[in-house]
Order: structure tokens, then C-alpha cells, then sequence
């Protein structure tokens, strides 16, 4: 009996290794499908699908290639993220497009530079992802970019003179986020009163309440998706009276549906405000329309998410390191990639010489339309 | 003074109920089986993922909460007979491995089927309402919850004492053997407590999911282990006990993520500790100390080893 | 990996133990030339790396939950503790500023080498369970498992809390330390001559389980096992009670913290959050599918357990097509469906495990039925 549950595994297992007789260029997406970031790493990869369903070759080296996308699921998590990494190094994929949060990016980088494969992060923003190595690029702002336009915004544009910030603990990106708003914001003169929460939290009311009892004008929290719908669904029954302040993950449709007919003002910064590039909008909402289950992936409804632009671009600057690099080779990728450079839907992309993080210097405040299920646009804010 | 306390009080007492419905089907379970049972968190969270997917199909409210807790109680049975049954003999070890497993399985399986993504809970208009208490404004379940609480304890507490199935419940959980010698169909008995306490950890995911709006996998664990600690903390196998251990637990938690401001506002200290990081280890603290303190629990009756 | 030498030269040289050293010694021989040959990409590697960090931390629960009868499900905590010793204590005085980003580069501003880090994440662990094993010890069965499970969560919280931060990083990552793959032998020029990343790991975790059965050997282990049996008669038999619990207790919390600094060493960073009781579980079920009381079962489940959950099940998760049809059920997730449902089937109908309490010279032992045999060379 065992030896044939043995067997029978063996045989499973050779099932999924057939050969292809073309030419393929294998590019991994590092993303969370489950855990607290599935919904926003499910948007980013719709972007790279769409973008490999517009472009599924590649001419490297004067042969055409086909672009195999090869996912593996890091769970939100940092202690699954090397297994997960590990899984597309073992794959054997030239480049590594991803992820959506901070926390795995760092945790699968040694993975990725053991192997020589070089990464492109998509929305990671974290300094620590890029800094100190030559294999993590990324195409997205930084958090002391970020954190500084977001203080700016809360202390000039909304007045407010006492931020409450509320992080999740352990989580890279929040920590990170809110150290460099904290830092911008007391620079400007404002108070700033900062609290974690542990993992799996549902309960915020107690959080939020601390914010009123400190009258404080604003409360940014850059937190997963998960959690951000639970806050914006508390404050409304609470009926709070300061701004809700979020950055790039919330985001997001749930957000916008979760604060509909509210009276809460909800602002966040972003990479892309949908109308930016209208022929990528349409293209891109009849893709999702088509398609049953990419529709599911984004939320239930066609609206733009920044991360899926972002996953865009990152999937059609790999393209061009490939076609640059003359190979599939990842030690030459990842040459290449340092003088890549893309015209992309959210902007011009280039990598700085140092830490190979893009040139960035703007960003998009939208603020939920709680009347109409959608996002206003408010102002593009630099430093 | 109490208008800074208010607010958390309130949270407090309304998560306290909530736990307490969770903390019943522990205590009773306890009682009879001398079985922590670990999935009881996880049929918790699956009567709201159950909600979720009833609720999109279209089936109206009033349809769709009952079918939700009779199925709830459905599974409750079912665990019960395939993962416990078959151990009756076994030692304990084995049978709290099984439940591990079973939580384990319940988890695995709600995490393929919603893909791992948060599932959103729908509004149940009634207690969705905001309301203003006192000047703190928050929803109406954190008035129904320790109501509907005390009401459903009354009740369990009367089917005990008074009723046919509860007096073999408690001969049961007094002497196993000797009262199966005495006739009572064992296995009835046990699955009929696995049937309520099932049933109120349905009406508990009711309230709880309608409060705090997502549900995913991993969301039984914590609120499982924490109305555990609240069945040891007033004393396993005492309903009541259950009850006010949850509604000491819930309390606490709430204050202590607002200890910090508290102390601040009240002139107290002068700077931030981040005592909020302890909101879930205070629970486990209290739970040491009575431990040690006092094995039984508050309401626990006490118990000798025999050789 | 359970019977070694000395062992042997105490009795007269018992063929079986004789056999059974030898397989220990082809897996170990086996390792070293696989990783020689082999891209060190492969996911195999990543397995066996992983499963010899989760064997040593499953001996380390068995002979306090198997052997000692003491059911504690504290093993993250003490896990969580080792790792951050390591950690704190391994990082390169160079890069501390980079990890301890938001703490000016932390409090501690030296670095130990590795094998001393480890001992002294052992340490560390031991400390802390002699502390908590003071007042816990006390209470019986159920009620120390949660007790313990309790304390877990706790030391989970201190270590989060921001204002350790200057030692701990708060509630961030420590990184940059050294791991596995600094194990491995480079020339001049930085390549790798000679591949050690992955027996390392197999001989620390060997050392630490042949140190675990020898103990078990000792009057010491027959006292744990005494008092599994019966605690009454045990105590009767003027076996110390307190003492021996605190003991194993330590002991077993030692070795659960070494696995702990392992375990950091191959996942390259350590975070408090991920120590979970989820995590202690997994151990505890690794334990149980191994048999209860079997250090080799503990070992032989920690590499199968490790494959299924990371290698050999990882197709399910993914649509697969043969020819033009395409298999159903198979999407994200459904990996660790299987892989649960495998779980209450070992549980609910093998209740002895893998191995029961038989040990890998016991195969060869005449008495026992042959059927067994094939699992011991299987590892």
C-alpha cells in the first residue's frame, strides 16, 4: 500500500514537467494571493496578466520569445515568502516582477540574490528592499517620499495639527510609512500620537476612540486592505469627526464601497489616477470585463486600482531589460536593468545608479467620492 | 472621568458578549469530554464565511440567519462524529491532536474556497444602526450583544437544571462511566452538547461579523482562544462562569488598547508606553495568575485526583 | 540520525545499532555529494534544510511531551526566544545600522561568531522556561498545554513591544545575519568551492538529537519516562518530581531554542510575528504523525511533513492540463486541503504514527514484522 502511494506520487509529480518545443522566457510574479494583501497583490498581477495577454513575446537577441508568467503565492507573509521565492528560483525565471508589500520583498531578497535573479519591486516601498543590494529594483516611490507628501498634505492642506497613526505590528510597510510621516510631521510642527496593533485584529474601535479623546485632526493608516475596510466601517458607525489619511493601499475599491454613503473624508496618496491614460483605461476595464474571474480578482467592478498600472509597467520593464540584456540570462537581466527605461502608464521609469530605485518625484491625492462609489481627484503633491 | 472610560467600556462589553456565546460550546464541551476543543474558533468562523455565501445567493435575511445556524449546529454534530467519536478510548493527547486537525482542516478548506481573500459580511439593518449612548456614538449590536447574551445564558442554564437532556448532561459530566451504566445514551448526549454550543457560537459569529465587517480564515483563532481563556478564567464546565470570564476579557482588552490615552487623559503618565502592544497577552496574563492562583477558575468547583 | 557511537561502545556491538549508524552515516555522505553535484537552486535542498531545523525542534517537543508526559505547546515561545538571541546577537557590527533603522543602530554593538550564538540562543531558551517552569509546572495536563500556549503569546507581545526596540528592532525584522549559506567554503575570487550550506545544518541538528538520546539513555531519561508512566508511583519510587519536570522542561526549551536560531538561519530573517501558536501546532502534529515517543519517527515526519507542505504537494495549488483537459479543484489553496485531510487520516486511523515508539535499530531487531523496514531506509 504505501509503496504505492509512492508511486503514485512520483508519477503525479512528473506530470507537470512537459516540454514545449519554443522558445520561452520564464518571468516570476512574487505576489500575495491569500493572506491580509491578497485583494491588492491580486490587482497588481491582473495588470502584469493584462499586460501579457497585450504582449505575450518578446525579440531577445533576434529570436522571439514567449513570455511564460510563473507565479508563486508568498501569503502576505514573511516567513512564507522564502519558500515561495525558493519555488521561482527553482522554476528557473529570468526576472522576479514583485511584491505587493515591503515585509516579503525583504524577507525572499537573499533568496533571489543567492540565485542571481534579479527583482523588480512593483509597489514595495520600503528603503530597506533596494538599499545595500544590486538585485532589487523598483519602480514605485519611497515611504520618505511618501511619508513626507502625506504629512504635508495633513498639516497644510487639512489642517491638522495632531496626526494619530496607527500601524500594524510587524508589518514593514506600515512601521516604515508611519516612522517617516511621524518624522515630516513633528518637523512641520505638528503633534503626532502613533499605536500598533497586532496581526488579525478586528476590534478597532478602541483605536479610534483614542484618536477622538486626543482631538486629533487627522488618522493615517497605512495599513493592508483588510484591515483599512474594517477602520473606515468602525469610524462610519462612530461617526468620527477627523480625516481618515491613507497611502497607496488603501487604494482600492473595498475602501471606496466600504465608506460609500458615509460622511467620512477619506484621503490617500497614490501612483495613478484613472482618466491619466484613457486608452489604457478602456483597454484595460474590456479585459477585465471579459473575464469572469478577473473581474472577481479586482474587487467585483471594473475601477482602476494604481497597483494593477503599476504591475503594468513593471511587467513591460522587464520586457525591455530583457530585450536590452540580449539574453535570458539573469546575471545579464539584471546588468541590463540598471540603463532600463520605460515609458510607462504611470509615468516615466528609470532606475537611480545607487540602490536601483526609480526616479520618482510626484504622487496623486484622491479623496472617496462617498456619494457617487468613486474617487476624486484632489492634486498631484510633490516633497 | 467615566466619560473617557465610556467608550472602551462599551466596546468592551459588547466584544465580552461575543466572546461568551463562544465560550459556552467551550465550557461545555470541557465539561463533558474533558476536551479543549481547538476547532470550536473555526466553526465560529465558518458560520460567517456560511453567512457570506447564503447571503449572495439572494436568500432573504430572515431565511438565510436560520439556515446559517442549523447548519452551524450541523457541523458542530458532524465534527463531533467523525473526529472525536472514533477516539473515545483514545487518550486525551490524541483527541486534542484531532481537534488541532480538524481546526487546522476547517481553516485549509475556508481558505481554498474564498481564495484566501477577505470575505465581506452583509449588513444586517437592524443592528447595523448607530446609536449615541452617553455622547459615544457606536452601533446598535453593542447594546443587542450583551442582552441577547444574558437572555441565551438563562436559557442554556434552565434547559440544565431543569430538563431531561441536561440533567443527563450533568450526570455526564459528573461521572462519565457510572451514568452510561445508568442508561444514558452517551453519544446523544454529547452531540447534543455539540449541537448548542455550536449553535450559540453561530449566534455569536452573527453578532461579532456584524460588527467587525470581514471574515477570513485565520479570523476564529484569536477570538477562539481568547473565549477559551475566559471558560478557564470562570472556571470550566460552569456556564455562567463562561460568561462573566468573557465579559472580564473583553473589557480589559478593550481598555488596555486604550490604556495609554486613558492614563494620559486622567493626568496619570506623561508619555506614551504603547501598552496597546499587550491587548492580547494581557489575556494570557490573567489567565497564568488564576492558573496558579486558583486552578479552578472562578465559578469552577473543585476537583481531587484519584490514584 | 538517533543511535550514535557511544552508544554502541557501552553494550557489546549490537548489529542493529551497527546498521542503523551506518544509514545515518550514507544520509549524512549522501547530503554532502547530492549538494556537490546539484544546482544549489533546487528545491531539494530547501527541503532538507528545513526539515533538519523542524527534526531537531520536534525531538526537542517529543522528549517533553513523549517521553516526559508534560504537554506543553510553548514551543514557539521558546523558538521565537532562541532566534532573536541569534539574531541580536549575530548580526555584523557593520550592518546593524541598516537592520536597526529606526533605532540608531541598536544597543548592541559587537557580534559573536556562529556556534557560540547558538549555544547561547539554547541558553537564553533554557533561561526563560526556568523562569515560566516555576510556576507552570504545577498544573496537569490541559491545563499546563494552555498555560504554556498562554506564556507563548506572551513572550510573543514583549518581544513586539516598541520600547525594547534598542535590542529587539520593535516589531521589525532582524536580517543580515549570518545563515546556511555562510556554511559554504569560497575561494579568492567569492565562488564556492566546496557546498556545505546544507549538511551544516544536518550535523548541528544531529549533535543536539544524539545529545537528546543519550540523555533519554541516562537515569535521567528513564526518571522522564518513569514519570510519564505513572507521576504517583514515580514519586513513590523517590523520583524528585519538581525537579525532573524543570529538567526536561529546560532541556527540552534548550533545544527549542537552538532550533529557533536554525530556523532564522534559514529563512535569512526573524520577525516575532511569525512565531505562532500555528506554528507550535504544526510541530506538535509533526511529533504525532511521527509517533509519539519515537525520536525517529520525529525525524523521518519532519522531512516528510516538509516535502508534502513545500514540494511534492506545490502542484496541487496550481491548474494543471493533461492534454486538453483540465484537472478540477486544482487552485490556490488546495495543497494544504490535501495536505490537512492526510492529516485527520494519519490522526483519526494511525494513532501510533510512523514509527510508534519503536526506534530505527528496533527495524532491524528480529522480532519486529519486516513491514516496517522500508520507511527507515527511506529517509
Amino acid at each position: 500500500m504505501k509503496k504505492f502511494v509512492a508511486i503514485l506520487l512520483a508519477v503525479l509529480m512528473l506530470i507537470p514537467t512537459f516540454a514545449l518545443g519554443e522558445n520561452v522566457v520564464k518571468i516570476g510574479v512574487f505576489e500575495p494571493a491569500s493572506g491580509d494583501s491578497g485583494a491588492g497583490g491580486k490587482q497588481e498581477m491582473l495588470g502584469m496578466q493584462y499586460a501579457n495577454a497585450i504582449c505575450p513575446t518578446v525579440e531577445i537577441g533576434g529570436e522571439t520569445y514567449k513570455v511564460e508568467l510563473v507565479y508563486a503565492d508568498n501569503g502576505s507573509s514573511a516567513d512564507k515568502a522564502p519558500s515561495a521565492a525558493q519555488q521561482l528560483v527553482s522554476a528557473g525565471v529570468s526576472v522576479v516582477l514583485g511584491s505587493y508589500g515591503s515585509g516579503v520583498s525583504i524577507a525572499a531578497s537573499p533568496i533571489f540574490a543567492q540565485a542571481g535573479i534579479p527583482a523588480i519591486g512593483v509597489t514595495c516601498t520600503n528603503p530597506q528592499v533596494t538599499a545595500g543590494n544590486t538585485h532589487y529594483f523598483r519602480i514605485c516611490f519611497l515611504d520618505p517620499f511618501q511619508g513626507t507628501v502625506l504629512a504635508n498634505y495633513a498639516f497644510k492642506e487639512l489642517g491638522a495639527t495632531t496626526a494619530y497613526c496607527l500601524a500594524e505590528l510587524g508589518n514593514d510597510y506600515d512601521v516604515g510609512l508611519v516612522h517617516y510621516f511621524k518624522e515630516a510631521f513633528t518637523a512641520l510642527g505638528g503633534m503626532v500620537i502613533d499605536e500598533t496593533f497586532p496581526n488579525g485584529t478586528s476590534d478597532f474601535t478602541s483605536y479610534l476612540t483614542n484618536a477622538s479623546m486626543m482631538e486629533a485632526g487627522v488618522f493615517f493608516c497605512p495599513v493592508s486592505i483588510a484591515y483599512a475596510t474594517q477602520i473606515v466601517n468602525q469610524a462610519a458607525a462612530m461617526n468620527v469627526n477627523y480625516a481618515i489619511l491613507g497611502s497607496d493601499t488603501l487604494d482600492s475599491n473595498k475602501v471606496v464601497e466600504a465608506a460609500t454613503g458615509t460622511n467620512l473624508n477619506i484621503c490617500v496618496s497614490t501612483f495613478y489616477q484613472e482618466g491619466g491614460n484613457p486608452e489604457f483605461d478602456s483597454g484595460f476595464k474590456a479585459w477585465m470585463n471579459a473575464d469572469a474571474e478577473a473581474l472577481t480578482n479586482n474587487g467585483g467592478n471594473d475601477m482602476i486600482a494604481a497597483v494593477s498600472v503599476m504591475g503594468y509597467d513593471a511587467y513591460f520593464t522587464a520586457l525591455e531589460a530583457l530585450k536590452n540584456a540580449g539574453s535570458t540570462d539573469p546575471k545579464a537581466v539584471n546588468e541590463a536593468l540598471w540603463n532600463t527605461t520605460y515609458e510607462g502608464v504611470s509615468g516615466a521609469i528609470a532606475f537611480e545608479n545607487v540602490n536601483g530605485d526609480a526616479i520618482r518625484d510626484t504622487a496623486y491625492i484622491k479623496s472617496v467620492d462617498t456619494a457617487n462609489n468613486a474617487w476624486n481627484f484632489v492634486a498631484v503633491q510633490g516633497v | 472621568m467615566f466619560k473617557t472610560i465610556l467608550p472602551y467600556l462599551l466596546s468592551g462589553i459588547s466584544v465580552g458578549g461575543q466572546y461568551a456565546l463562544i465560550a459556552i460550546g467551550y465550557t461545555m464541551v470541557y465539561g463533558i469530554l474533558r476536551l479543549i476543543n481547538f476547532a470550536h474558533g473555526d466553526v465560529f468562523m465558518v458560520a460567517g464565511i456560511l453567512m457570506v455565501y447564503i447571503s449572495a445567493s439572494g436568500l432573504p435575511l430572515y431565511v438565510s440567519i436560520p439556515l446559517v445556524l442549523i447548519i452551524t449546529a450541523g457541523i458542530g454534530f458532524l465534527i463531533e462524529r467523525v473526529a472525536y467519536k472514533p477516539l473515545r478510548s483514545a487518550p486525551r493527547m490524541s483527541v486534542m491532536i484531532s481537534a488541532i486537525g480538524v481546526s487546522y482542516t476547517l481553516q485549509n478548506l475556508v481558505l481554498y474556497i474564498t481564495g484566501g481573500l477577505n470575505q465581506f459580511y452583509p449588513t444586517i439593518p437592524f443592528i447595523s444602526k448607530s446609536i449615541t449612548i452617553f455622547g459615544a456614538t457606536t452601533k446598535m449590536v453593542t447594546v443587542v450583544t450583551p442582552v441577547l447574551t444574558l437572555i441565551l445564558m438563562i436559557g442554556l442554564v434552565l434547559l440544565i437544571n431543569y430538563t431531561k437532556i441536561g440533567m443527563a448532561m450533568r450526570a455526564v459530566s459528573k461521572d462519565f462511566e457510572t451514568s452510561s451504566l445508568m442508561g444514558i445514551k452517551i453519544n446523544n448526549v454529547i452531540s447534543a452538547t455539540f449541537v448548542i454550543g455550536s449553535f450559540l457560537a453561530g449566534v455569536g459569529s452573527l453578532l461579532y461579523f456584524t460588527n467587525y465587517t470581514t471574515v477570513i480564515q485565520t479570523s476564529g483563532a484569536m477570538p477562539g482562544l481568547k473565549a477559551f481563556v475566559a471558560a478557564v478564567f470562570g472556571g470550566i464546565g460552569s456556564i455562567p462562569g463562561a460568561v462573566v470570564g468573557a465579559f472580564i476579557i473583553g473589557i480589559c482588552e478593550s481598555v488596555i488598547k486604550g490604556l495609554d490615552i486613558i492614563l494620559f487623559k486622567l493626568g496619570l503618565s506623561k508619555q506614551m508606553m504603547g501598552l496597546a502592544t499587550f491587548s492580547d497577552a494581557f489575556t494570557f496574563a490573567l489567565l497564568i495568575v488564576i492558573l496558579i492562583v486558583k486552578p479552578t477558575g472562578l465559578f469552577g468547583e473543585k476537583t481531587t485526583d484519584k490514584v | 540520525m538517533t543511535k550514535n557511537i557511544n552508544n554502541m561502545q557501552r553494550k557489546k556491538l549490537d548489529p542493529a545499532v551497527l546498521i542503523s549508524a551506518l544509514i545515518i552515516a550514507a544520509v549524512y555522505v549522501a547530503v554532502f555529494v547530492l549538494e556537490q553535484i546539484m544546482p544549489p537552486t533546487s528545491m531539494l535542498f530547501t527541503v532538507l534544510k528545513k526539515a533538519a531545523v523542524y527534526a531537531l525542534v520536534a525531538v526537542s517537543m517529543n522528549l517533553l511531551n513523549g517521553f516526559t508526559g508534560l504537554f506543553s505547546l510553548g514551543q514557539a515561545g521558546f523558538m521565537l526566544i532562541g532566534a532573536y538571541a541569534y539574531g541580536i546577537f549575530t548580526i555584523p557590527v557593520a550592518q546593524r545600522a541598516a537592520v536597526y533603522q529606526y533605532y540608531n543602530g541598536g544597543l548592541v554593538q559587537f557580534s559573536l561568531p556562529v556556534i557560540p550564538a547558538l549555544v547561547l540562543a539554547g541558553l537564553a531558551a533554557a533561561a526563560f522556561a526556568f523562569l515560566i517552569g516555576l510556576p507552570v509546572l504545577r498544573l496537569k495536563s490541559d491545563y499546563l498545554a494552555i498555560a504554556t500556549l498562554g506564556f507563548a503569546e506572551i513572550v510573543r507581545s514583549i518581544f513586539q513591544w516598541d520600547k525594547l526596540g534598542m535590542l529587539t528592532n520593535g516589531s521589525n525584522m532582524l536580517r543580515l545575519f549570518p545563515t546556511f549559506n555562510d556554511f559554504n567554503i569560497k575561494n579568492a575570487e567569492g565562488e564556492v568551492v566546496v557546498y556545505l550550506s546544507t549538511l551544516m545544518p544536518f550535523v548541528i541538528a544531529g549533535v543536539c538529537i544524539a545529545l537528546i538520546v543519550m540523555l533519554l539513555h541516562s537515569s535521567y531519561g528513564r526518571s522522564f519516562m518513569a514519570i510519564r508512566d505513572d507521576e504517583i508511583s514515580a514519586e513513590a519510587m523517590g523520583i524528585n518530581l519538581a525537579k525532573h519536570k524543570q529538567l526536561a522542561f529546560c532541556i527540552s526549551s534548550f533545544f527549542a531554542g537552538v532550533g529557533g536560531a536554525m530556523l532564522a538561519m534559514y529563512s535569512n530573517s526573524v520577525q516575532a510575528k511569525s512565531f505562532t501558536s500555528a506554528m507550535t501546532y504544526e510541530i506538535l502534529l509533526i511529533v504525532v504523525i511521527g509517533g509519539i515517543g519515537s525520536v525517529t519517527g520525529s525525524c523521518i515526519s519532519s522531512f516528510l511533513f516538509v516535502a508534502c507542505s513545500e514540494w511534492w504537494l506545490r502542484f496541487l495549488d496550481q491548474k494543471q492540463m493533461i492534454g486538453n483537459f483540465e484537472v478540477p479543484l486544482l487552485r490556490n489553496g488546495f495543497r494544504l486541503v490535501v495536505f490537512s485531510v492526510i492529516i485527520m487520516v494519519v490522526v483519526l486511523f494511525f494513532r501510533q504514527g510512523i514509527m510508534g515508539t519503536k526506534e530505527l535499530p528496533d527495524l532491524f531487531r528480529k522480532k519486529l514484522p519486516k513491514k516496517t523496514g522500508k520507511e527507515g531506509e527511506a529517509k
